[in-house]
């Protein structure tokens, strides 16, 4: 559905995509994980065809991204951090030319602002909304036609938790229903929740890729097991027969209250292979 | 055709909203309609209020409008927006030139009311060929300025020149030769005949000169940085 071959892209003399691969299937979620500055947008712009790019091969719906035609970008959904609304129009208004573009009955529009939780505010113009209601608007743009591939750049970025949770459900319907949603953040947290695939990209690099559980996986080098006692205290074994031993005593004398293994998450795992934190 | 349409349709929706192009829109009309029923002093030429509006109307409203419609949609984003959503770049000028026009000639249509019945054709037709060069000039603003700022710096002088040098041509002899290579001079001075018989060669030559200019400009700006 979405692939990448060895894209580069440089602005001037700094090269920001160097030699970027992969392969997203139908009906995931992929997400590209990097600080800002990575490269994570140009890559969407990139893929959108919004952006050339000097060297590699890109494909969406399997097609060149440079050869999209108007109707294959109608089954594309882009909702960028920059991407602005109508100010002055209301959220109905907003939608309605879109809709018109796009030949959808105004009962969509409404359904479509149910979806993302403005059915309140359907009358009220953009300028008034709240920074998650704008968000949830340009989502709401991006879902009217039900595009079969999602680009979402930093969809949550600076939105309150109750915002965050409401968008996470609505990507994860999407999927559901069939979308391939190519997704980027910072977020190491969203996107191990969100993503089935998660890429790492640093300085225009993929460091590394995988499942958001063989990432960590992969990087469990100590092996830790954390054990929080009946008496307050916190004890830490690694996994060896010793310890094993200890940890059954333990449990037989019922002084554990809490047992854990410490699997690295995408955030120290970034770290590790970086030596930077991905909310740079 | 269904896309500018919708531009069109999205436009007279915005402006109803859009204090400072409103404005644009509305101020000449009714100023003329109060000045020419409200001051009538002896020995002063008729319909001078209206005359001297209507050229202000031409270097002030089409620029202006376009200008500032073209420069917010990129500014915020929203034009970028238009065009992944399969809206061609052309469709989009054609769209906001059209609603101008349109909108201008409305205008117009208003500021004739004083005239007798066959001379409100040429002076239609003279400000609709007004508005058309406006347009594209206030077009080249748009696409040219990254944001609203830069294009109101940009417009300004250009509304001054083509707004004001007609009405001081009428004291200063100098600024009237300076002031005749602009099309708004030339349709200052069609509108003080009032008569397609009174438009002369030179008028015609310097109005399509003007005109081709305009157009190479607006072709040459969207060529260099389309409307990205």
């Amino acid at each position: 559905m979405i692939r990448c071959k060895d894209i580069h892209k440089s602005f001037g003399e700094k090269e920001v995509l160097k030699g970027i691969s992969f392969d997203i299937p139908n009906g995931k979620i992929f997400g590209l994980l990097g600080p800002s500055g990575a490269g994570k947008t140009t890559l969407i712009k990139i893929l959108t065809g919004q952006l050339d790019f000097e060297k590699g091969e890109a494909y969406i719906l399997n097609k060149d991204v440079s050869k999209l035609t108007g109707e294959d970008k109608a089954d594309i959904g882009i909702m960028m951090d920059q991407f602005g609304v109508y100010e002055r129009l209301s959220c109905m208004d907003n939608l309605k030319i879109f809709a018109d573009i796009y030949g959808i009955p105004k009962s969509r529009i409404i359904e479509t602002l149910a979806l993302v939780g403005l059915e309140d505010a359907i009358n009220k113009a953009a300028s008034d909304l709240s920074k998650g209601m704008r968000v949830r608007l340009q989502l709401a743009r991006v879902f009217l036609n039900t595009p079969s591939i999602l680009f979402l750049d930093e969809p949550t970025t600076g939105l309150d938790p109750m915002t965050q949770k409401l968008i996470h459900k609505i990507i994860l319907d999407k999927k559901e229903s069939g979308c391939t949603i190519f997704l980027t953040t910072h977020n190491m947290e969203e996107a191990a929740k969100l993503c089935d695939e998660v890429a790492l990209l640093n300085e225009g690099v993929i460091v590394d890729s995988g499942s958001p559980k063989d990432i960590c996986r992969r990087y469990n080098h100590q092996k830790k097991i954390l054990i929080h006692l009946t008496s307050g205290k916190d004890m830490e074994f690694t996994h060896d027969g010793k310890c094993a031993e200890q940890i059954c005593r333990l449990m037989e004398d019922g002084k554990i209250e809490t047992i854990h293994s410490s699997e690295p998450n995408l955030e120290t795992v970034f770290l590790e292979l970086t030596g930077r934190k991905l909310e740079d | 055709m269904k896309n500018i349409l919708i531009i069109i349709k999205k436009e007279i929706k915005d402006t109803l909203k859009n204090k400072a192009v409103f404005l644009q829109f509305v101020i000449m009309p009714v100023l003329t309609l109060i000045m020419e029923n409200a001051i009538n002093v002896e020995g002063m030429p008729e319909l001078y209020f209206m005359k001297m509006f209507s050229i202000m109307f031409i270097g002030m409203a089409p620029l202006a409008a376009c200008a500032a419609i073209i420069s917010e949609e990129k500014e915020k984003n929203t034009l970028r927006v238009l065009m992944m959503s399969n809206v061609k770049p052309w469709q989009y000028l054609i769209g906001i030139g059209v609603y101008v026009w349109i909108i201008c000639m409305c205008g117009a249509a208003v500021m004739s009311i004083g005239l007798k019945g066959k001379d409100v054709l040429i002076y239609l037709s003279v400000m609709g060929v007004g508005f058309a060069i406006s347009i594209l000039i206030g077009s080249c603003v748009g696409i040219y300025a990254k944001n609203q700022m830069v294009a109101t710096s940009l417009y300004m002088p250009v509304f001054m020149v083509l707004a004001f040098l007609p009405m001081l041509a009428l004291f200063n002899e100098t600024i009237k030769k300076v002031s005749k290579i602009f099309y708004t001079q030339q349709i200052r001075m069609i509108l003080d005949d009032m008569s397609f018989d009174g438009i002369t060669y030179q008028s015609a030559i310097i109005v399509s000169v003007n005109t081709a200019l305009a157009i190479a400009l607006f072709f040459l700006i969207f060529k260099k940085k389309g409307l990205e």
